[in-house]
């Protein structure tokens, strides 16, 4: 099925097997290979993209149902050569250890940020209930996504 | 993994949707519980009529009480300024399924259509005796949210039916919430407990009580609602609710290895005095 997508900024066309899930596209067609796939069944996060704005665990949506949307990956979240905030933030707060759970991690918490500025410590924990990490315990996660929420309330 | 081979079409309209819809079909929306079980070879649909574009299908409106869109996600539920004033415990409900990304794609009417028992929105919409209005080849019809939830992922739906909408009525007199134990893994309810109490002064004059998670669908629960119909919600009353709440549900108690069913009967009285605490607090 003919299918037309803008990744990144980028418009694709592509005739793609319905069966396709949205993952597999971004990866396989596309090439766009920082998103992960980690339990492939809708559990752990890792494979979390923005879809119109909004998070999406992107094995868990076919690449057809995607048809004339706008999908932003990890890729795609760095502007002017700048890093995204909440890139820069995972650096220097050492966010991450082998860093499989990353990209879903810092796609979710961008989009928590940009809509809940000023978030607390104990909103951030329960909005990256999706998003599992088997190495950090999740204490420097936090402490970088409570970063960028301060810096966005203007604290 | 990949799903097993199907066609796959898209429908424009409600119409639309019935005329493609064949034997061997499904109805696609958000695919949040259709695709895992897809990819587990749970299910091999080998058509897909993807509902999500239908405009029809879609949005939140007031008219007295309230009328969802099937298609409408639990995020635009959750966050409707019009649920949470006239059910504010859906809003709730729904704004505790799973997480975020969950709740931006799911919808009501997949979620209610595939019956999960641990499912969170059929508990509310049983308790506050919402209508599910479903349109066949045949025609419309209408069927009680108690009456639609029939078993374990069983519901009214005949082959080839599709729901339009949920209707619920004004409840923006009532006291409630929605008490949830999720399970800690997979954010689904090992319990769940909804109450709405219509209050004059201090005195409940009737109570609407329903449980999922602990049952293999949402049950509403009549001794319970007995129980506190009348009262002034005193230690007493609430807790012979809780005690007339574990005989409601003994007839169709769920359990697994690790929360099995006795655990889950005695957590649901629990989970009825929280949800009173809630809604009277
Ligand atoms: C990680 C994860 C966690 C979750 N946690 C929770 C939770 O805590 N609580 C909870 O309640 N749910 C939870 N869910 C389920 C979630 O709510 C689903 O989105 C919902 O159950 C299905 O909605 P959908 O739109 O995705 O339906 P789909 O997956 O598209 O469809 C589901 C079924 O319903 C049928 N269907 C869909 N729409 C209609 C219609 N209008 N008419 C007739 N049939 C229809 C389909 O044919 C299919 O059989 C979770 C899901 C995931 C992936
Ligand atoms: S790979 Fe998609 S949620 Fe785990
Ligand atoms: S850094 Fe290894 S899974 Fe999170």
């Amino acid at each position: 099925m003919q299918i037309s997508m803008t990744v990144n900024g980028v418009g694709h066309e592509a005739d793609v097997d319905p069966r396709t899930l949205l993952v597999h596209f971004l990866r396989e067609a596309l090439d766009l290979t920082g998103t992960k796939i980690g339990c492939d069944t809708s559990q752990c996060g890792a494979c979390t993209v923005h879809l119109n704005g909004k998070v999406l665990k992107s094995c868990t949506l076919l690449a057809v149902q995607a048809d004339g949307c706008e999908v932003t990956t990890i890729e795609g979240l760095a502007e002017g050569g700048e890093h995204h905030p909440m890139q820069t933030a995972f650096w220097e707060n050492h966010g991450l250890q082998c860093g499989y759970c990353t990209p879903g991690m810092i796609m979710a918490s961008a989009a928590f940020v940009r809509d809940n500025p000023g978030a607390s410590e104990a909103e951030i924990r329960h909005y990256l209930e999706g998003n599992i990490c088997r190495c950090t315990g999740y204490h420097n996660i936090v402490k970088a996504v409570k970063q960028v929420a301060d810096a966005a309330a203007g604290a | 993994m990949w799903p097993n081979k199907f066609d796959y079409a898209r429908a424009g309209s409600v119409d639309e949707a019935l005329g493609l819809i064949g034997d061997e079909g499904k109805f696609l929306a958000g695919g949040h519980s259709l695709l895992p079980v897809m990819k587990l070879r749970l299910a091999a649909p080998e058509q897909l009529v993807d509902i999500g574009g239908i405009d029809s299908l879609r949005g939140i409106s007031a008219n007295g009480g309230l009328t969802i869109g099937a298609t409408t996600t639990h995020a635009e539920i959750a966050d409707s300024s019009d649920v949470q004033a006239i059910c504010s415990a859906l809003a709730s409900a729904c704004g505790q399924v799973g997480d975020q990304a969950v709740r931006n794609f799911g919808t009501i009417g997949g979620n209610i259509a595939h019956a999960d028992p641990a499912s969170d929105p059929p508990t509310v919409l049983v308790a506050c005796g919402a209508t599910v209005n479903i349109q066949g080849a045949d025609g419309a019809r209408s069927v009680g949210a108690e009456d639609f939830f029939a078993d374990l992922f069983e519901t009214a739906l005949d082959d080839g039916e599709l729901i339009t909408s949920v209707s619920l009525p004004d409840l923006s007199d009532h006291q409630m919430a929605y008490a949830k134990f999720p399970h800690p893994a997979s954010r689904y309810a090992i319990v769940g407990v909804c109450v709405a109490l219509k209050m004059d002064g201090g005195t409940c004059e009737h109570a609407h009580v329903a449980v999922g998670g602990a049952t293999v669908k949402a049950v509403k629960c009549r001794g319970a609602e007995a129980a506190l119909a009348g009262s002034t919600l005193d230690d007493a009353a609430v807790g012979a609710a809780a005690e007339a709440v574990k005989a409601d549900i003994a007839d169709w108690l769920a359990g697994d290895i690790a929360y099995p069913e006795t655990y889950r009967q005695q957590m649901a009285g629990v989970f009825l005095k929280r949800a009173i605490a809630a809604a009277t607090g």
